[in-house]
């Protein structure tokens, strides 16, 4: 019973370093279907290698590997953390590192097979969902059963928001991913599917999954990590308590309605639309409330800023977060989503929350994680801390504006009609007018992709230069 | 939607409106024994501690705004359950059916002028080509390219050969209705080295180099398999049925022995959607024109 009296780093250190290593072959799938945009020939004639199969690839990889890692490693630490006591099961948490990496090199091989469920963001055919589901419940048991045995009398907020991700992470993969395997109906392939649900239904349960998706794995989420480092990076308490109150309930319960402006002007009713677009609307203060939250938090620290590349990490990842968190709404406006709607807006609002709030706030944590787990005051060079930075936010920029240029740029292409009412723009014109944007947006994918390197170079000579690491201990009860 | 569902959908999403009101006006009240505002809470996990500070008022404005906004829009477009909205809009309705008809107004007669013209004449007139080619680009480009040379499988609109007929009256009658290439798969009648004398005969149809003995017995199979149904006893096809003439030497599957050979044992589906529907008959004639142009160069 020795081991009670500290807490389990094992699992946080080896999510924390399979963070740094996925988000780089993740970010390089991406890097490489960016450049096949531009030049298509770079497939190489291999169909392995097409856009069509590596696309979800680079989804899967930074969403599900890099994102779902750095939650992983953050929420194992903060809730011993903020619990003041050791993991439920050290068994337990060996068997969720080890199946979460299972099921990414299972997707690692399938997606390049053209092995898909063809549902967005949820390709995984169905034995590897079966494996998500498992390894999933195993998480919320470690997650929720530690927090059963805390030590501390309330729950901290970040908590609340790892909470929620786990849960309805649980719930949007168990109704999305139901499907009937064709195997059962003695239709042979063992790695074959079709969805539960039939034609307008399918897409709106698609998208009920695919929005929830971003508002509880990739927001949720990441505010829960952004609850803890940013407070203890700028060693501030916490700006509101009331706003974090307010801000939790309403993100996550009017979050639920929001996916419907995914299907603006399809086949779905119109008052189901009209919903998504209501609801994404009010989403706007709940969303903001976590940015002001994190951002007021600085209050009385900002001077940390001009020496702390860490800290300038999270709170440009929170300007991020407020910036993408109301193009949303305004992208879920009908008006608006006529324009911009199968552009390259989408994704580069897709990207100003991805990298811009999710991978920034992540790099940051890790930063301010690495030296707490393998027991070194501070990382190796803080120097190319924040070269690092300089080089992503530069990136992240470059991504983002070129896709609005581009992505208004076609939206108003496709609707230009001459005075015959014929257009005046054959799509491929207008995919011709994008190279020069595919272009920037390449360079400032390969800008990130950099900063990715170097961050593993910093975390490799911080952890190869730790003496033997240490779990930190767990400090006598507080009452 | 039945009664029930439109209710509960009204219930749960006003529900959930008015609760996160409430969860406002709950949170901003002071409780006695709390912590003074702009004081920490008096809680602590791991060294951190929460301001009892009170939610912007700015913030809250927002939130406010948007909950009257979200209210007011349910009021006026459909979005509670069955009740319509008090705008009666609806997408396909109202608004697509309002587009359409303005557009209709504003564009058909543009169309019109040409209608009454015959398609060679209209061939002949800058504006009109300029309009085909625009559509041809919208509608027609992706199977045929944009240079209107076809692709494997799509046909080459811009040589002097013809599926089912050059004249202006058959291609118009090609995009108002479509057409289906069906070339039925032999395999399961002739056997690989029957499928192998036919491709011989087929090439020597159009003078290609081809294994005498093996045309001969193609020959024989091309009259007993009944091919010259569709192609013509000389192999020269039928317009009618769209049978492909053999003797051109003009491919639209690929010239390859074993494309030939794929062809006979597989067959080929080919299909040209119809347009009539979508685009009417307007338009359709001022595409046939263009199309019809093309090889009158």
């Amino acid at each position: 019973m020795q081991n009670q009296q500290t807490y389990n780093y094992k699992v946080v250190r080896q999510f924390a370093i399979m963070t740094v290593i996925w988000g780089i072959v993740g970010m390089l799938v991406g890097v490489l279907i960016a450049a096949q945009l531009r030049w298509p020939e770079l497939n190489f004639d291999i169909p392995w290698l097409t856009y069509s199969r590596l696309r979800p690839l680079h989804t899967n990889a930074v969403i599900f590997a890099f994102g779902g890692s750095a939650l992983f490693a953050t929420s194992l630490y903060v809730v011993q953390r903020t619990c003041h006591t050791r993991l439920l099961s050290d068994g337990l948490a060996s068997f969720v590192f080890w199946g979460w990496q299972l099921i990414i090199l299972l997707a690692a091989i399938t997606l390049p097979l053209g092995i898909t469920s063809s549902k967005e963001y949820a390709e995984l055919e169905w034995p590897i969902d079966l494996l998500i589901t498992v390894v999933w419940v195993a998480y919320a048991i470690l997650f929720f059963g530690t927090i059963m045995k805390r030590k501390t009398p309330h729950i901290y907020v970040a908590n609340w928001f790892y909470g929620a991700f786990i849960l309805t992470v649980a719930l949007l993969h168990v109704v999305n991913s139901a499907a009937l395997p064709t195997a059962l109906f003695g239709a042979g392939d063992m790695m074959k599917s079709y969805s539960a649900y039939p034609g307008a239904i399918d897409a709106m349960v698609q998208w009920w999954y695919g929005h929830n998706a971003v508002g509880f794995f990739l927001t949720a989420g990441f505010l829960g990590m952004m609850y803890y480092f940013v407070p203890k990076q700028a060693n501030r308490p916490v700006y509101s308590y009331r706003l974090s109150v307010v801000h939790f309930w309403a993100l996550i319960s009017t979050y639920m309605w929001a996916g419907p402006h995914h299907l603006h002007y399809t086949a779905l009713p119109d008052w189901t639309q009209s919903l998504g677009m209501v609801f994404s609307l009010i989403l706007l203060a709940p969303s903001w409330g976590g940015m002001i939250n994190g951002i007021m938090t600085l209050s009385g620290a900002w001077h940390k800023l001009r020496t702390d590349p860490i800290l300038r990490f999270m709170v440009v990842s929170l300007s991020f977060y407020g910036m993408s968190t109301f193009e949303g709404p305004m992208m879920a406006i009908k008006t608006v989503n006529e324009l911009s709607h199968y552009t390259d807006w989408t994704v580069g609002h897709v990207h100003s929350g991805a990298l811009g709030w999710v991978a920034m706030i992540s790099i940051g944590s890790i930063y301010a994680l690495v030296p707490k787990l393998f027991g070194r005051d501070g990382m190796y060079s803080t120097k190319l801390i924040e070269i690092h930075f300089w080089v992503m936010t530069v990136g992240v920029v470059l991504y983002i504006a070129s896709m609005w240029i581009s992505g208004v740029m076609q939206g108003l292409m496709w609707r230009a009609v001459n005075a015959d009412g014929t257009l005046t723009y054959s799509f491929v014109q207008s995919v011709e007018a994008t190279y020069p944007y595919y272009t920037v947006r390449l360079l400032g994918g390969l800008m990130v992709l950099t900063g990715m390197f170097m961050m593993a170079y910093n975390v490799w000579k911080t952890v190869a230069g730790s003496n033997k690491a240490a779990d930190d201990a767990i400090p006598a009860a507080a009452h | 939607m039945s009664g029930f569902w439109s209710g509960w959908i009204i219930l749960i999403t006003l529900g959930n409106i008015f609760a996160c009101y409430w969860l406002i006006r709950w949170t901003t009240k002071t409780r006695p024994g709390e912590a003074a505002e702009g004081d920490v809470t008096g809680h602590q996990w791991d060294g951190l501690e929460e301001y009892n500070n009170p939610m912007p008022r700015w913030w809250l404005w927002l939130f406010y705004i948007t909950i009257i906004f979200g209210l007011a829009y349910m009021a006026l477009f459909p979005g509670l359950g069955s009740f319509k909205g008090l705008l009666n809009w609806s997408s396909q309705g109202s608004q697509y059916g309002a587009e359409m008809e303005q557009a209709a107004a504003t564009y058909d007669p543009v169309f019109k002028k040409f209608a009454a013209l015959p398609i060679d004449q209209v061939a002949k007139n800058e504006e009109a080509q300029g309009m085909g080619r625009r559509m041809f680009l919208s509608y027609c480009a992706q199977c045929h390219g944009s240079d209107a040379e076809g692709a494997k499988g799509f046909p080459n609109l811009a040589d002097a050969d013809w599926l089912y007929g050059g004249a202006p009256e058959q291609i118009k009658q090609s995009i108002l209705a479509g057409r289906n290439g069906v070339m039925p798969p032999h395999k399961d009648r002739v056997d690989a080295a029957g499928i192998d004398a036919l491709a011989n005969y087929v090439m020597s149809l159009s003078g290609r180099e081809a294994d005498a003995a093996k045309v001969a017995q193609g020959q024989q199979l091309f009259t007993a398999n009944g091919c010259l149904a569709c192609h013509g006893a000389d192999g020269k096809g039928n317009q009618a049925l769209g049978g492909p003439n053999l003797t051109d030497n003009t491919w639209l599957y690929g010239s390859s022995v074993d494309t030939i050979k794929e062809t006979i044992a597989n067959g080929r589906m080919g299909q040209m959607p119809a347009h009539a529907d979508f685009l009417g008959e307007d338009k359709v004639h001022l595409l046939a024109a263009y199309v019809y142009g093309l090889s009158q160069k």
